[in-house]
């Protein structure tokens, strides 16, 4: 630990924010030899990362995410290597279904640019193969783009393994510490967090839905939006189906978890207060969800929906996250705006952020994620 | 969406709800009456109507009899009453969405009265989730119903007026009693006799419930007191139980039914999901929300009246109906505020008198500390099956919350929202971080309310049809 002669507890690296991206950088950075402390406002996982569905899926992503969402998921399979347990990840497969046959076009098309790309792992399935693969889905739907290396984790597993992982490899977690402030002192940060203060040469901003307010801090003005994505959690079932599935033209994600419960999402929106921290579920708008499952999975109308919550987090403008250095503050590196699907990027942007801090560089893909391209240039900076 | 829009919408058709009803029919205003009862009473009065023409009616008891004018006055009021019906949503603003008959549908109202009353406060103990324990509650729902007493021989357990007043009941229904174990702890009289002064003027209550003990007293069957520890033991339901007694007596008796109550608390999670200020009663241990001197919580024209603004009974609930009713219409504009007050100010006298008793209540029947420390191998969330011993493992991991400890373990994530488990966890947090249990917090509500089918839900989406 640097102590750099201060009253202040000195650190290579301070990473605000204790989701997953958070906590997946700090991890790295104290694999790779630095002193790293992680800045809570509230505890782990409070928001995106312990709201999320899980999902841990390749198919259908903006290609400019799909060369590190691929090394994310070679890193899913070996995750126990990565972080001690498996999440209770399971590689069933996720599906994009069309329900018509004037869906299908766009999944062929999707299928012939990826392969044009040298990608093969998103494939078209008739209905024949889709049927064999989720015999409970309704007749009517006609076939589906699939990635059969695709599928979830549960999130709750997943925040503990990371953060005993982190605890383990030497990583202070700070909880109920909001920072505040942050100046210059010297070639450190000076980050105040009510009472307290911390140093550090480094700071990691992955605040999701609050970065924005963090980069400001550092003088980083950021355009940024939030989403409030609702997810219905259902009473537990016998098993029901196996897969991840989406579906062309309609808000929905529907899995089922290891304990049997049906879990919906598909980033219908709710309404979030970043100043409360709250959000709220619009029951007028989810019921189009719980619609679309029903309508798929005509034996779900019976099922009891036990609990339905939104998570707050970051979304941009082009639905692409902001990964890299702030091209202003020296020693700041912003990881955010993950869209609704930052979930299965996890591990390998807790590793990009690595490589920008300890060699200032990446051999990774992620110039389309600068943060320049959502800030206004500053007319006196 | 089907959507309606009423003057004031009030949840629940107990004494509160009814009374409120009657109360704002009166001055004018629209009101919509939802509840999940198929016909009025609430729980106190659940099927007076019914049962109002028979002879059981005299076998339950004069409180319950009492019921009967209020259900027809309430009929008679002209409010819109929807029963069957599961209120699952609540939006400030004010905004309900409701299902009925496999339909769910939406109600806007300008004032929202939540009379939803109380619940039986939940007793995990080893043994607890076996077939063949329930809780007296539970067992009195049947009796007055279905006229439906346990064929075997039931022990009781627990402590408060109900536990009494079932076994009168069932005795005067025909049943049997195997042995009443009182977990009322020692001591007690002494510490509720200095409330027993502002009670004087409801001493008849106190009277009838001697009454019931001298009558309990005679029918000859063990009562066990001061009993500490129980456990139900069997494998596929409750064969045996064991129990122990302040002052170490020990018992090991055959069981086929038993019945367990440690008192009532208020059913809190609408309050609690609409972001209503609460507060702790600290003798009950338990949450009630912060009201005025009219019922109106800290959420504008959001009022809660009965069982739920605080444990009071029947006649209590009625007085808090009828005085939050009174408020909304001045509110809304029916009568001047003066007249209101003037109204109120009678009901108000007669709601002191009605809860002049109660100090006393709560502290006689204050919840012994075992409720809320069940030995480690106890299940303590039904829902996920979740043990006390999971529970305190993951307390001391730093210093979570409710709502950390519910991502930790599951526990709080079933149908029930956490209704079973919520002050248990609170306390087994507040035992291991050695800080307050109010200070601890409740999980974090999450809607619905009631559990809602994904068909239900989808009934939202569908264009409302021509009338």
């Amino acid at each position: 630990m640097r102590q750099a002669g201060a009253r202040e507890p000195g650190f290579d690296v301070a990473v605000i924010g204790g989701g997953l991206h958070g906590m997946s950088a700090a991890l790295n950075l104290a694999r790779a030899g630095k002193s790293v402390v992680v800045l809570e406002k509230s505890w782990t996982g409070r928001h995106a990362s312990g709201a999320t569905a899980a999902g841990v899926r390749t198919l259908y992503r903006d290609l400019a995410e799909v060369p590190i969402s691929m090394e994310a998921m070679d890193m899913w399979h070996g995750i126990a290597g990565i972080v001690g347990d498996d999440c209770g990840f399971h590689a069933h497969g996720q599906l994009r279904i069309a329900e018509t046959d004037e869906h299908m076009p766009a999944l062929r098309q999707r299928e012939d640019r990826m392969r044009a790309l040298g990608y093969d792992h998103e494939e078209l399935i008739g209905a024949n193969e889709l049927r064999r693969l989720v015999p409970a889905l309704s007749p009517h739907c006609v076939g589906a783009l699939i990635a059969r290396r695709d599928g979830a984790a549960d999130p709750h597993r997943t925040i503990m393994a990371y953060r005993k992982a982190c605890e383990a490899a030497g990583v202070t977690i700070v909880e109920g510490c909001g920072v505040e402030g942050a100046e210059r002192a010297g070639d450190d940060w000076l980050l105040a967090c009510g009472e307290r203060s911390v140093r550090a040469a480094v700071v990691i901003n992955a605040a999701g839905a609050w970065a924005a307010r963090m980069a400001r801090l550092f003088g980083d003005e950021i355009a940024l939006g939030v989403r409030a994505s609702m997810m219905i959690a259902t009473e537990r079932l016998g098993p029901l189906l196996e897969p991840v599935v989406s579906v062309v033209g309609r808000s929905l994600s529907f899995k089922q978890s290891d304990q049997g419960t049906l879990v919906i999402g598909g980033g219908l929106q709710g309404s979030a207060d970043l100043d409360r921290e709250r959000s709220t579920v619009d029951f007028a708008n989810l019921a189009k969800g719980a619609r679309a499952a029903s309508d798929l999975f005509p034996a779900v109308k019976g099922v009891r929906i036990a609990r339905c919550w939104t998570g707050i987090e970051a979304q941009t403008a082009d639905h692409i996250p902001v990964i890299g250095a702030s091209p202003h503050a020296p020693g700041l590196f912003h990881a955010f705006g993950f869209s609704g699907h930052g979930f299965q990027l996890v591990p390998v942007v807790g590793a990009i952020l690595t490589d920008l801090v300890t060699e200032g560089a990446t051999r990774r893909a992620i110039a389309a994620f600068a943060p320049q391209r959502l800030m206004q240039e500053k007319a006196a900076a | 969406m089907s959507s309606h829009h009423t003057d004031l919408l009030i949840v629940g058709a107990g004494p509160a709800g009814m009374a409120a009803a009657v109360t704002a029919r009166r001055q004018g205003l629209s009101v919509r009456v939802v509840d999940d009862q198929a016909a009025p009473g609430g729980q106190i009065w659940r099927g007076i109507e019914t049962v109002a023409a028979t002879p059981r009616l005299a076998r339950l008891g004069e409180a319950y009899g009492a019921g009967a004018g209020s259900a027809l006055a309430f009929r008679q009021s002209g409010a819109i009453y929807e029963p069957g019906a599961q209120l699952w949503q609540i939006e400030p603003g004010i905004r309900a969405f409701v299902t009925r008959d496999g339909r769910a549908s939406s109600v806007t109202a300008d004032a929202l009265v939540l009379a939803t009353g109380a619940q039986e406060r939940p007793v995990p103990f080893p043994g607890w989730t076996l077939p063949g324990v329930l809780t007296v509650g539970a067992a009195q729902i049947l009796l007055k119903t279905s006229d439906a007493i346990p064929d075997k021989p039931v022990w009781i357990a627990g402590c408060g007026p109900l536990p009494l007043l079932y076994m009168t009941q069932l005795l005067a229904a025909g049943g049997q009693i195997a042995g009443f174990l009182d977990t009322t702890p020692r001591g007690r009289l002494g510490a509720s006799l200095r409330h027993l002064i502002q009670g004087l003027s409801q001493v008849g209550d106190l009277a009838k419930g001697l009454s019931w003990d001298v009558k309990l007293r005679r029918a000859g069957f063990p009562i066990v007191r001061y009993v500490t520890e129980i456990v139900a033991e069997g494998k596929e339901r409750i064969e045996r139980l064991r129990y122990r007694t302040a002052s170490g007596q020990s018992g090991n008796v055959p069981a086929e039914v038993l019945l367990v109550h440690e008192g009532v608390v208020p059913n809190v999670h609408a309050t609690l999901s609409l972001g209503c200020k609460m507060e702790w009663h600290a003798a009950q241990q338990c949450y009630r929300p912060s009201l005025d001197a009219w019922g109106e919580t800290s959420q504008p024209r959001i009022f809660v009246a009965g069982d739920g603004a605080g444990i009071g009974g029947a006649q209590a609930a009625e007085l808090r109906g009828r005085i939050a009713a009174l408020r909304i219409a001045a509110q809304l504009g029916r009568i001047s505020e003066g007249k209101a007050e003037e109204v109120a100010g009678g009901e108000r006298r007669a709601l002191k008198r009605a809860l002049s008793l109660r100090p006393l209540l709560d502290a006689y029947y204050a919840p012994r500390p075992q409720v809320f420390a069940p030995p480690d191998e106890t299940i303590v969330c039904r829902c996920e099956e979740v043990t006390a011993g999971d529970l305190r493992a993951q307390a001391i991991k730093g210093r979570p919350g409710p709502n950390q400890l519910k991502a930790f373990t599951r526990a709080g994530m079933g149908p029930c929202q956490g209704r079973q488990c919520g002050y248990t966890i609170a306390h087994i947090l507040a035992a291991a971080q050695n800080r307050p249990v109010e200070e601890v917090g409740f999980y974090r509500i999450r809607p619905p309310l009631k559990p809602v089918t994904l068909g239900e839900l989808a009934s939202l989406d569908e264009p409302e049809q021509a009338a």
